[in-house]
């Protein structure tokens, strides 16, 4: 039904864990295609496999069988280095504690990914890190430090440093998991317009309630895939905002 | 990966954690310092030991007669006669390594001048004499071997007797003095030289043909010492093995006899009195080595708790590209700059505090350059060595692990 590119491909994906002498399968077959412009939530309870799916996703794991192709790359053959290249020009992390370098300002905070791209100016650095503050709407804030900032402003400094790389699919991990309800909503927000700016985005969560403001919901328990939805009624996060009371202050 | 990015990266690593950065290179600094100024103050003193040494003469070797016999009856060596002219003669003729040879025969009395006396020593010598203990005659001229053979009356003095004899500054050239009873001219007037190390006034002496101090003061023969010169210093053994074969050859010795005559060298005795001061060296050095050392243990202990503190920011730094090599790379360039920084300032420091105690406690001191490369070479690999195993440990985290951690 989908005509897009295909971004990720998951084949059969097995995962399993050696832990003493028993054998933990955390993943125990998953497939699924993700093409470009989706904006999916990978649902499921702890124990669900949903962390190892992301890692694997990110390419911070390797799975035991099965194949992944990250935008037509095969990722399981792959050494540690050539995963650590293929994170730094295809995925943009957003964590649930942002991991923001302390004492650290906003725009060098963006600039980091680029760091490690040897084949960026640091002149092509400083641009494309001002202009994704300026996406996520923290234009004015770009020599502010980490501890100078709220979660939100946090948060939107970490989600312009996973677009920095222009990479071809954003990982979120519970990115809303840290913060009151407005400011969720606030990023949800951010992440659907990511989303209406034709981003491919997957993100990890436990909350339900955010997969319906997402295209696609897949759920996982036990290490398989038990839901696989569309979405064709997406709420609209903003309009969510704005129904919620006024912050009295 | 690019280095200017990594090091950049660590500079300011390192800016976010000023305090802690500079403790740590603390360590360095009082560690590099104090080899520099130790080794400063070490040097400094052997070299002025040396330089008082040298002064005294040029590798110069001291014959005596008389063996260093133990046990048994051991005579004075003044009473011995062993040492002949012929001797002199032989030393001065069938050696290669000896370049002046003097006789020399001393006696001690009262130098009158007018109504001034004074008690000094007068030293029957030859020509070589001057230039074996490095004198140099100021006004005046020296005497000559004329005046050796026909034993003249004629002396050199030295600037504390002339100071004695003549208080009144009048110019002592051509003057008669008497030592004890016997007249002499006053030929010429040696240039002062101080004291030296061992704190003997070296201008408190006369100066005579040998030959006029054998004959008219001691009434003898023979000689009580007979001074050389080696060519080098390097050659001072090659000269004293060469003077004690004539010696025994003249002196007509079985090869199981002792030696009937006693050689001493200036580099025996400069590195007599050298000896003290290298081990205080080598003492000094070794503390300061091992607080260098301390420092290093610093850095490791340091960078290991900013490896687990910083266990999150690297997983982070993990997961958004970066490889093993340039989280290694980060973290050993953090401790290679501690303890370079450090290392820049504890020579620095250490520069100082060497000036200073010259400046301040007049102590010779002597900067060696090698003692400020060998110490910041020291550091440099002192970052290094004890960087690396954090270092190490920081590349080999897993970048899950290292993102979970709290």
């Amino acid at each position: 039904m989908n005509t897009e590119k295909e971004i990720i491909r998951l084949e059969n994906i097995r995962r399993d864990f050696h832990v003493g002498d028993e054998t933990v399968h955390a993943l125990r077959g998953v497939s699924f295609t993700i093409h470009e412009g989706e904006f999916v939530t990978i649902m499921g309870t702890s124990g669900s496999g949903k962390s190892t799916l992301l890692n694997t996703l990110g390419c911070l794991d390797s799975p035991t069988s099965g194949e992944y192709y990250l935008d037509g790359i095969p990722v399981r053959s792959m050494d540690k280095n050539q995963r650590a290249t293929l994170r730094n020009r295809k995925i943009g992390f957003v964590f649930q504690n942002y991991n923001l370098l302390p004492k650290t300002t906003a725009v060098e905070n963006v600039e980091l990914p680029l760091m490690y791209n040897p084949s960026c100016s640091a002149a092509e650095r400083r641009r494309r890190a001002i202009e994704a503050l300026q996406a996520v709407g923290l234009g004015d804030r770009l020599q502010h430090r980490s501890n100078q900032m709220s979660g939100g402003q946090m948060q939107r400094v970490a989600i312009a440093r996973a677009l920095v790389n222009n990479p071809a699919v954003i990982l979120a991990d519970e990115a809303t998991g840290n913060l009151d309800t407005r400011t969720s909503f606030e990023v949800l927000v951010l992440f659907q317009e990511l989303h209406a700016a034709g981003r491919t985005i997957i993100f990890v969560t436990h909350n339900p309630e955010i997969a319906q403001y997402s295209s696609r919901n897949i759920t996982l328990r036990d290490g398989h895939i038990t839901g696989d939805t569309f979405n064709e009624h997406m709420l609209s996060a903003a309009e969510a905002l704005a129904r919620l009371p006024k912050p009295e202050d | 990966m690019n280095f200017a990015n990594l090091f950049k990266i660590a500079v300011k690593a390192l800016s976010n954690n000023k305090l802690r950065g500079f403790l740590t290179m603390l360590g360095i600094i009082i560690g590099v310092a104090s080899v520099i100024t130790m080794l400063a103050i070490g040097q400094g003193s052997k070299r002025s030991i040396q330089a008082e040494i040298s002064e005294m003469g040029s590798n110069m070797i001291m014959i005596h007669p008389g063996g260093d016999r133990r046990g048994g009856v051991q005579l004075s060596a003044d009473d011995m006669e062993s040492l002949k002219l012929q001797d002199l003669e032989d030393i001065q003729t069938q050696t290669r390594f000896v370049t002046y040879v003097s006789p020399s025969v001393n006696s001690a009395g009262q130098a009158v001048y007018g109504a001034n006396n004074t008690p000094t020593t007068i030293y029957g010598v030859n020509l070589d004499y001057l230039e074996i203990r490095r004198y140099r005659v100021g006004d005046g001229d020296s005497f000559s071997e004329q005046d050796i053979k026909t034993a003249a009356k004629v002396c050199l003095v030295g600037k504390t007797v002339v100071d004695e004899l003549f208080p009144d500054g009048e110019n002592p050239v051509g003057k008669i003095i008497r030592f004890g009873t016997i007249p002499f001219r006053i030929v010429g007037v040696l240039e002062s030289k101080g004291y030296n190390s061992m704190g003997m006034d070296q201008d408190d002496l006369i100066i005579a043909p040998y030959t006029t101090v054998q004959k008219r003061i001691l009434a003898i023969t023979h000689l009580q010492e007979i001074i050389c010169s080696a060519l080098t210093e390097a050659y001072t053994d090659q000269a004293i093995d060469e003077i004690s074969a004539i010696l025994r050859e003249n002196h007509r010795l079985k090869p199981s006899d002792e030696d009937d005559f006693s050689i001493r060298s200036q580099q025996e005795m400069a590195s007599m009195l050298t000896s003290t001061t290298d081990m205080m060296t080598v003492l000094l050095a070794a503390v300061a080595g091992i607080s260098l050392l301390v420092g290093g243990i610093g850095i490791m202990n340091i960078m290991y708790v900013s490896v687990t503190e910083r266990t999150r920011e690297i997983g982070l730094r993990m997961s958004i590209g970066a490889k093993g090599f340039d989280i290694l790379a980060q973290f050993l360039i953090e401790s290679i700059l501690i303890s370079v920084t450090g290392g820049l300032i504890g020579v620095l420091v250490g520069v100082g505090a060497a000036i200073a105690v010259n400046l301040i406690a007049a102590f010779p001191i002597y900067i060696q350059p090698w003692s400020v490369f060998l110490s910041f070479a020291v550091c440099t690999l002192t970052g290094v060595f004890f960087g690396w195993y954090p270092a190490q440990k920081a590349a080999m985290l897993d970048p899950i692990e290292a993102l979970r951690y709290e």
